[in-house]
């Protein structure tokens, strides 16, 4: 990354006190924070505080949660609040949108993404469309969170990115944090926000680290920012192909190509402004996502793109996705699924005709 | 029989209610006044009104396709209902929710639903508010659903959740025998639902649903129990529903002319009108005075339906979300 061209925390940060923090933990401090600040919040999760003792039938917090994202917290917040719940997402998430209907805001760790589609009909005929369907007289203040993506060797079941599922749905939101400075940000925004809120969080992120200032804020759902500016052509990044873009800017950079990367941040709403300012400007645009393309959130920024942006582009919008299969094991045919920095300097290299 | 005058007068009167809004509401579909499509639950009349008279606008129940009864009986205006059947803005949902999604949440009331057991877990979660507010004493969670819902496994997570989590809930299993056209003997692998209970460490019930002072004093038990803290209770009612699934189901298909008499002469308010002039608690002309009130309400509500303007169809924008007005309006 070259800093001098790099902004992650944008304006006004620059001299704010902070520190390199393990995106786990800022996103644990994030959840302590907010359950400091709102008495009303929550938590719900397989393993988030288990095992527990048999005799004394304290919980253990064996694990820290799952991903330690919720270590600590039943120590100093109880079993009330860090509830730890048996093996039926549909249930507990369904009772999460309950609560939220009257009065609370439940914050449900579902582990890892895959497992959305076991309550996703909680999710979506009930968190999604109480407010519509109700005729707007009542709202679901319901943060959700899990881990998705690839590289970590969990096969089919447990590496998905299909929050274009998500973001397809009315009455949802989906926010998918790129680094520590975002996460904070997003899920205080999510937990916060008086509508149900999907916090994706890519494994590959789980333990990097990245420069988190120490004071309170939110980032507003829906914007994307600049992580890089550049002339020649955009990346855009969401969840850990930000991460992805940023590595191939620099690699462009060799090569005498100023790449301007964009982190979405929210997938829905999403900021469609940034998409096409930035392409006013640079003419080319090529959308990185490790999701599956079709029905894509990448097919939806190029749709976007195409629709308000046409008359700018000096070539076809790109994409470079995962390829329309499950996630396999195998370590060689992993790395091949999912979208490389290399991918992307090599459809950039293409789209400028050059070799 | 240890019920209040006023208590019986509102049983009856609730009772009535449903059963003359159904009917009413069936008439104004088939004339074509109502939108889409709309289910009936007359013939039930006795568990929602045996469970929701020990019930307050702080307790919440869930509530299925089948939800008139469940709305009336805690509380909601017929004139609301039927404005939103019939689409209109003056509807209890402005016209966006119909006949499977009425609620109120000023009356504790989470909604009818559409998806059959999706409301649930939605009872068990407003138990769960009321624990971790430490109002279970007040604010218990009523689940409704049918024996069609019984096969679902979201019931299966959410009573092992109230339990496991001790929750003031109680999942209230109306069953009329049949799953749309499908009957509870073929699809039901239990002689007695209640009896799945026992397996997720609850008391389960089997109450005559046709009788509404039996559902009374079940429901008296289990909803003191869940107010004491002492967890959830299963109720399982066998009742029956009158008219087809749906207004154009034609019950014949499937069901027998012999069973259908058999049930209306288990009729709940005519058992009700029996049992309080046997013991003298009710007069004639008192039940006769509620009823002329309630068929001059209906007229009141079908009026107040017709008449209501519909929704401004800029309208259909509002409320997917509650601080971000939808960019996408639509690609048009």
């Amino acid at each position: 990354m070259t800093t001098s061209q790099t902004n992650p925390l944008g304006p006004g940060y620059e001299g704010v006190a902070g520190s390199e923090t393990r995106f786990r933990d800022i996103f644990r401090d994030t959840l302590r924070a907010e359950m400091i600040r709102d008495e009303d919040v929550f938590l719900m999760g397989e393993d988030i505080s288990g095992g527990f003792d048999k005799d004394t039938k304290e919980p253990l917090d064996a694990w820290g949660g799952p991903f330690a994202a919720t270590k600590g917290l039943v120590q100093e917040f109880g079993p009330e609040r860090i509830r730890d719940a048996p093996i039926s997402e549909a249930g507990f998430v369904g009772a999460a949108v309950g609560s939220a209907l009257t009065g609370m805001r439940p914050v449900v760790d579902l582990m890892y993404f895959d497992f959305v589609t076991v309550a996703f009909d909680q999710l979506l005929s009930n968190a999604a469309k109480s407010r519509y369907m109700f005729g707007g007289q009542t709202k679901v203040p319901l943060t959700l969170f899990a881990r998705s993506g690839a590289g970590t060797g969990h096969a089919a079941q447990h590496s998905e990115s299909f929050y274009s599922m998500l973001a397809h749905i009315p009455g949802l939101k989906v926010v998918v944090p790129s680094d520590p400075y975002s996460v904070k940000g997003l899920l205080a925004a999510a937990i916060r926000d008086d509508d149900p809120v999907f916090v994706v969080n890519d494994k590959k992120l789980i333990n990097l680290t990245g420069f988190v200032p120490d004071e309170e804020y939110v980032i507003e759902l829906g914007k994307g920012r600049y992580m890089r500016r550049g002339s020649d052509v955009t990346l855009v990044g969401m969840s850990y192909t930000t991460v992805a873009c940023q590595k191939a800017a620099d690699q462009l950079a060799e090569i005498g190509i100023d790449a301007e990367v964009i982190d979405m941040m929210s997938l829905s709403p999403f900021d469609e402004d940034i998409l096409i300012e930035s392409v006013q400007k640079t003419n080319n645009v090529v959308i990185v996502d490790e999701d599956t393309p079709r029905a894509s959130m990448a097919s939806e920024f190029a749709a976007v793109i195409a629709d308000k942006a046409f008359d700018y582009l000096d070539a076809p919008v790109k994409r470079v996705t995962a390829p329309h299969s499950p996630v396999p094991y195998n370590r060689d045919l992993e790395i091949e699924f999912m979208p490389s920095a290399e991918d992307v300097v090599g459809t950039v290299k293409n789209m400028l005709g050059r070799e | 029989m240890d019920i209040s005058k006023e208590k019986l007068e509102w049983i009856y009167t609730t009772m009535y209610r449903i059963r003359r809004f159904e009917e009413t509401m069936l008439e104004q579909t088939l004339k074509g006044n109502s939108m889409g499509v709309a289910h009936t639950s007359d013939g039930q009349e006795a568990p929602p009104t045996g469970i929701c008279a020990h019930l307050t606008d702080k307790d919440w129940i869930g509530s299925t396709h089948r939800g008139h009864g469940h709305c009336i009986s805690k509380g909601l205006e017929t004139d609301k209902m039927m404005a939103e059947v019939f689409g209109k803005a003056t509807g209890q949902c402005g016209g966006k929710g119909g006949s499977m999604h009425i609620s109120d949440f000023s009356k504790g009331m989470l909604g009818a639903n559409g998806i059959v057991g999706a409301s649930i877990p939605l009872a068990v979660g407003a138990a769960l508010t009321a624990k971790l507010k430490g109002i279970e004493n007040e604010s218990v969670g009523v689940s409704f659903f049918g024996d069609g819902a019984s096969s679902q496994g979201v019931l299966h997570e959410a009573m092992n959740l109230a339990s496991v989590w001790k929750l003031p809930v109680i999942f209230a299993c109306e069953n009329n025998g049949y799953a749309e056209a499908t009957p509870s003997w073929y699809a039901v692998s239990a002689e007695d639902i209640s009896a799945r209970a026992e397996g997720y460490g609850m008391p389960g019930v089997v109450v005559d649903g046709m009788d509404v002072f039996a559902v009374y004093d079940a429901a008296g038990e289990a909803i003191a129990r869940a107010r004491a803290g002492e967890g959830p209770t299963f109720l399982e009612m066998k009742t029956y529903r009158y008219h087809g699934h749906f207004h154009a189901d034609d019950t014949s298909k499937y069901r027998k002319a012999e069973e259908e008499e058999h049930y209306k002469k288990l009729d709940s308010i005519k058992h009700f009108e029996r049992t309080v002039s046997k013991q003298k608690l009710m007069t004639e002309k008192k039940m006769k005075s509620i009823r002329d009130s309630i068929e001059q309400e209906m007229l009141d509500a079908v009026e107040f339906a017709l008449s209501s303007p519909m929704p401004d169809v800029s309208t259909l924008y509002d409320d997917v979300y509650v601080n971000y007005s939808n960019p996408i309006a639509g690609l048009r």
